[in-house]
């Protein structure tokens, strides 16, 4: 990699007032403010967004696909915390 | 021990692909299947950028502001396309300056299509409406592409590409309605790219050395040859609706298979133009390389900037 390449960016953007930002993808950029403009450029051309989030690539910590497993197997087990456990009368109402 | 892992994790690389279940950047994956997606994705980034050059040609010479307003959208957006895939490269660990290198260096190849010159306006119509058609009928199947990055980069070039294909028909149909002079100018301009676009598909599945594994791997999921079917077939009737008449004497419907039958494409005439002798390969890579190269203060400087800002914040 050559030094004078400019450093990678992850992109958010929220569609419209009401919805959260969203991963759109990544760039690169010089630094933050030039980051923004280049997603206001590159992912917004279409009215997509009316907010940009950008941070570095580098300051992203994932959750490793090989734990993917011990981490969310557990959940899986616990079926009972959703409301189709359990079983209601007919009749009821408003539940 | 480290064999049979291997295997172990090349069929469930399989079984994931099998059930159309995506490839993440992190996840296991064959070097192989690695590999060919980095030649596939950097491949199609260098044709988005290159493409932008026979284009950029007629920016200045666009006949009106509207028509000068939609070519510059339109090649912006290319830029746009070569930004999205080239980072769903650096995902796979592609190093994006030096893949831009082999491109420059002639190592790293791009579309062949873009090596041909545009030497009149109606050249705009036919980019769009049978360049962008046929790279439109090559992208829509790769939104089901195996990999997540790529895939979803897809979702969006294709939404955007509609409009391209669109701008490009209504030049060739405003030219195809227009006086004797224009009408002659798109029809000879139709002559010069109905092959190059058909080519645009790749060898025949028969001489098509990367196709069987990029199938099993769902990189690729229709063939070069039915996909330039599909693209005849749409093509031809569109072309007939304004009076332009196909360069080819062997097109015939052929009612059996319900497609047209067409006559045998150039293949030495595309080796060529991939082996770097087409009519523009050296006037393109000049003009990338000389792009990187004047555009290298303006990458520096705001690397300054963005020093000297951090420091300032830190004081
Ligand atoms: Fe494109
Ligand atoms: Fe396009």
């Amino acid at each position: 990699m050559s030094s004078n390449e400019w450093p990678l960016w992850e992109v958010f953007i929220r569609s419209k007032q009401g919805l959260s930002h969203k991963h759109v993808g990544s760039l690169r950029a010089a630094d933050a403010e030039n980051a923004i403009n280049n997603a206001r450029d590159v992912y917004t051309r279409r009215s997509e967004g009316i907010s940009i989030w950008v941070v570095e690539s580098k300051l992203i910590s994932a959750s490793d696909p090989k734990e993917a497993d011990s981490l969310f197997d557990p959940a899986d087990t616990k079926i009972y915390r959703h409301p189709t456990f359990y079983e209601v009368p007919d009749g009821v109402l408003h539940m | 021990m480290k064999d049979i892992n291997i295997e172990e994790k090349e069929r469930e690389f399989q079984a994931k692909i099998d059930a159309d279940i995506k490839i993440e950047p992190n996840d296991w994956m064959p070097a192989e299947y690695r590999k060919t997606l980095i030649r596939q994705i950097s491949q199609h980034a260098h044709s988005e950028v290159v493409g932008m050059l026979p284009e950029g040609n007629w920016i200045t010479r666009a006949p009106n502001l509207r028509r000068k307003a939609v070519l510059l959208a339109k090649v912006q957006d290319e830029a746009g396309h070569g930004l999205y895939l080239y980072s769903a490269a650096e995902t796979l660990g592609s190093d994006r300056e030096a893949s831009i290198d082999d491109m420059h260096a002639g190592i790293a190849k791009y579309s062949s299509i873009f090596n041909y010159p545009t030497l009149s306006w109606a050249d705009m119509g036919m980019i769009g409406w049978l360049v962008d058609g046929a790279a439109i009928s090559n992208q829509v199947p790769l939104c089901r592409c195996s990999y997540g990055p790529y895939a979803r980069a897809m979702v969006r070039v294709c939404k955007e590409e509609s409009f391209h294909q669109r701008q490009g028909y209504e030049i060739a149909t405003t030219l195809a309605n227009g006086t004797p002079e224009q009408k002659a100018m798109a029809q000879e301009s139709f002559n010069r790219w109905w092959w190059p676009a058909l080519m645009m598909f790749g060898p025949t599945d028969a001489a098509s050395k990367h196709s069987a594994l990029s199938m099993k791997w769902k990189i690729k999921r229709v063939s070069n040859d039915e996909l330039r079917q599909q693209f005849v077939n749409v093509t031809v009737p569109q072309a007939e609706l304004i009076g332009l008449t196909i360069p080819d004497p062997d097109l015939n419907w052929n009612e059996e298979k319900q497609g047209y039958d067409f006559g045998t494409i150039n293949w030495e005439e595309f080796n060529q133009v991939v082996q770097g002798n087409g009519p523009c390969n050296k006037e393109r890579l000049d003009a990338r390389r000389q792009a990187k190269e004047n555009g290298m203060w303006v990458r520096e400087a705001a690397l300054a900037h963005a020093e000297k800002r951090k420091a300032k914040m830190a004081s």
